[in-house]
């Protein structure tokens, strides 16, 4: 039972990073309507920039945590004025492609700063875990999830009660009625592409902490929110999480259960896990779990 | 703010001088070649209401369009021609800036957010105003002038019917506090009765000091309100006059309004023809 605690609380902090990079694509989906392919290289860069505030500068850690945050935020709001601003109106396509070239340059520009081999980030929670109740907790875990939730009720009550958070949402729903309201569409991307890194940064952070490093393959992490977004619904930001929790946890438990009990589906199987997850949901919901069919009346 | 205030009767309206909108020669092209208006003159007196004739086609939403700086969407330019706004110029103004300068527009097919609840439709509608005192107010009175809106304050937009998402859709412009208030085919798809109602909401904003252009192709509803009209065919303005005048015209008696003609015998399509090209040459 204590084992089955243990991987519960370690599948619910990997779903709470998969959270927060599914959250990323679906605020950019949204305002868009564009699968933001570099949303994996904004969590590698939100590594190294944690890296370079708490080692190379010197910030005490959790003053860095928030510095990264918001250096998460400067960078999705700079990609946005220098590329994507250019590229309103285009067919989605065009900005797709435009996403996985960031991608590309992201990839070839982290590792000429900062080297490809993996450095240690230096967090205070390292290895460390807590046992209350004879469950081993990592520190590390327990920070993500607090942070994790911190963040998705800020996101939330963003969206529910600030101006901007309405402007957000009903300029997803219908642009040109929602500039007809005097809603600027161009600060309404400005601040999806903030929030998508800004989300994105934390999760790389976090990712890097607990003994993880700081590495290149960080950015995998997106691979495994594809289907997180897919599962929760692709405009859904409540889906996002529920996916995420979902996919962390069953990825976790796959990881120590089926060695032990299903041998003949061989190894790395919790890898494939969260599409096999992904696609039994979707031949039930072809439209995600919280993912609307549109209401709408003629 | 204050504008010609009626007495009571609400029968006193006559426009003041000055209009507060004024297009002067406009000519709009869509992806640079097809020409949507062709020197197209109005001018919407202070406190008045302008309503604006046409059929399908004629250029009337693309007129709203370029007066609140939505052409772009559409891929349309203006060619020629200069729209001022309480006489300045909003040729080249973003769409924001000249709802912030007091314009709003209740666009055609209504265009609320589904997805998101009354109230919230009401805030964003309310975007551009930084005044949270001068906000609730605003709330309050279209609460009050919509009963139906109060009622279902917290329901998703998009569950309601049509006739309360039109008031919702005019709810929201008046969220913006605007001295002008477009409105593009208001009675559009609803029911007699409703048309009668928005015909009521549309006088008593009117009666609260804003001027309204009214794009319509019920245009007994249209001149039954308007002070002044315009009929807009393929892409000018092939008439105009006092409401009055041009309810008394026996082409828009004809074509417009309904009524057969003097003969009560139908007319043909080559009469149609005919009156189409003496319009044509009278513009």
């Amino acid at each position: 039972m204590t084992d089955f605690l243990n991987l519960l609380v370690s599948g619910v902090a990997l779903g709470a990073q998969y959270s927060l990079v599914a959250l990323g694509f679906v605020v950019i989906y949204r305002a868009t309507g564009v699968i933001n392919f570099a949303q994996g290289g904004f969590c590698v860069l939100g590594a190294y920039l944690a890296y370079n505030f708490h080692n190379t500068w010197g910030v005490p850690f959790y003053l860095a945590l928030v510095l990264t945050a918001l250096a998460g935020a400067g960078v999705g709001a700079l990609v946005d004025v220098t590329v994507l601003r250019r590229f309103v109106g285009q067919p989605p396509f065009v900005v797709i492609m435009l996403t996985i070239g960031l991608l590309i340059l992201i990839e070839q520009i982290v590792p000429s700063v900062w080297g490809a081999d993996p450095l240690p980030l230096g967090d205070p929670w390292g290895l460390r875990t807590v046992s209350p109740g004879g469950v081993d907790i990592k520190v590390s875990d327990l920070w993500t999830v607090g942070i994790v939730a911190v963040v998705l009720a800020g996101f939330f009550a963003f969206f529910r009660f600030s101006r901007m958070g309405v402007a957000m949402r009903a300029t997803a729903v219908d642009l040109e009625a929602a500039m007809a309201q005097g809603i600027p569409a161009h600060r309404v991307y400005r601040v999806s592409w903030s929030i998508a890194g800004l989300v994105a940064a934390l999760a790389g952070l976090t990712l890097a902490a607990g003994g993880g490093g700081v590495r290149l393959d960080i950015e995998l992490v997106a691979l495994t929110a594809f289907p997180v977004i897919i599962l929760g619904g692709l405009d859904s930001p409540g889906g996002a999480v529920a996916g995420g929790l979902l996919i962390g946890v069953a990825q976790v438990m796959s990881g120590k259960y089926q060695p032990e009990h299903a041998t003949w589906l061989g190894q790395g199987f919790p890898i494939v896990m969260p599409y096999v997850v992904m696609i039994i949901v979707l031949l039930v919901r072809p439209y995600g779990l919280f993912g609307q069919r549109k209401v709408r009346r003629i | 703010m204050e504008a010609t205030r009626g007495g009571d009767d609400g029968a006193v309206r006559a426009p003041a001088e000055a209009p507060i909108l004024q297009v002067s020669n406009l000519a709009v092209a869509y992806n640079e070649s097809v020409l949507a208006l062709r020197a197209v003159s109005l001018s919407v007196p202070a406190g008045a209401v302008v309503a604006l004739l046409g059929a399908n086609g004629a250029g009337k939403t693309t007129l709203l369009r370029a007066v609140s700086g939505l052409l772009g969407v559409h891929g349309g330019t203006v060619r020629q021609g200069a729209i001022t706004f309480d006489g300045e110029p909003i040729g080249q103004a973003a769409p924001a800036a000249i709802v912030k300068r007091g314009m709003a527009q209740v666009m055609e097919g209504r265009r609320i957010f589904g997805e998101l609840s009354v109230e919230e439709n009401l805030r964003a509608g309310a975007f551009t105003r930084r005044d949270r005192s001068g906000v609730r107010d605003a709330y309050d009175r279209v609460m009050e002038m919509f009963p139906v809106l109060a009622e279902r304050r917290r329901s998703q937009a998009g569950l309601m019917s049509g006739g309360e998402q039109q008031m919702l859709a005019i709810g929201r412009a008046l969220m913006a506090a605007p001295r002008l208030l477009l409105l593009d085919e208001p009675s559009l798809g609803l029911a007699p009765l409703v048309v009668q109602q928005i015909g009521e909401v549309i006088a008593e904003i009117n009666r609260g000091g804003v001027s309204v252009l009214l794009v319509e192709q019920n245009a007994n509803m249209a001149l039954g309100l308007a002070h002044h009209g315009y009929v807009l065919e393929t892409g000018r303005i092939a008439k105009s006059g006092t409401a009055a005048d041009l309810r008394a015209d026996s082409d828009i008696q004809e074509y417009y309004l309904g009524a057969g003609g003097g003969d009560g015998a139908r007319r043909s399509f080559r009469d149609l023809k005919g009156y189409r090209r003496r319009t044509r040459w009278s513009a």
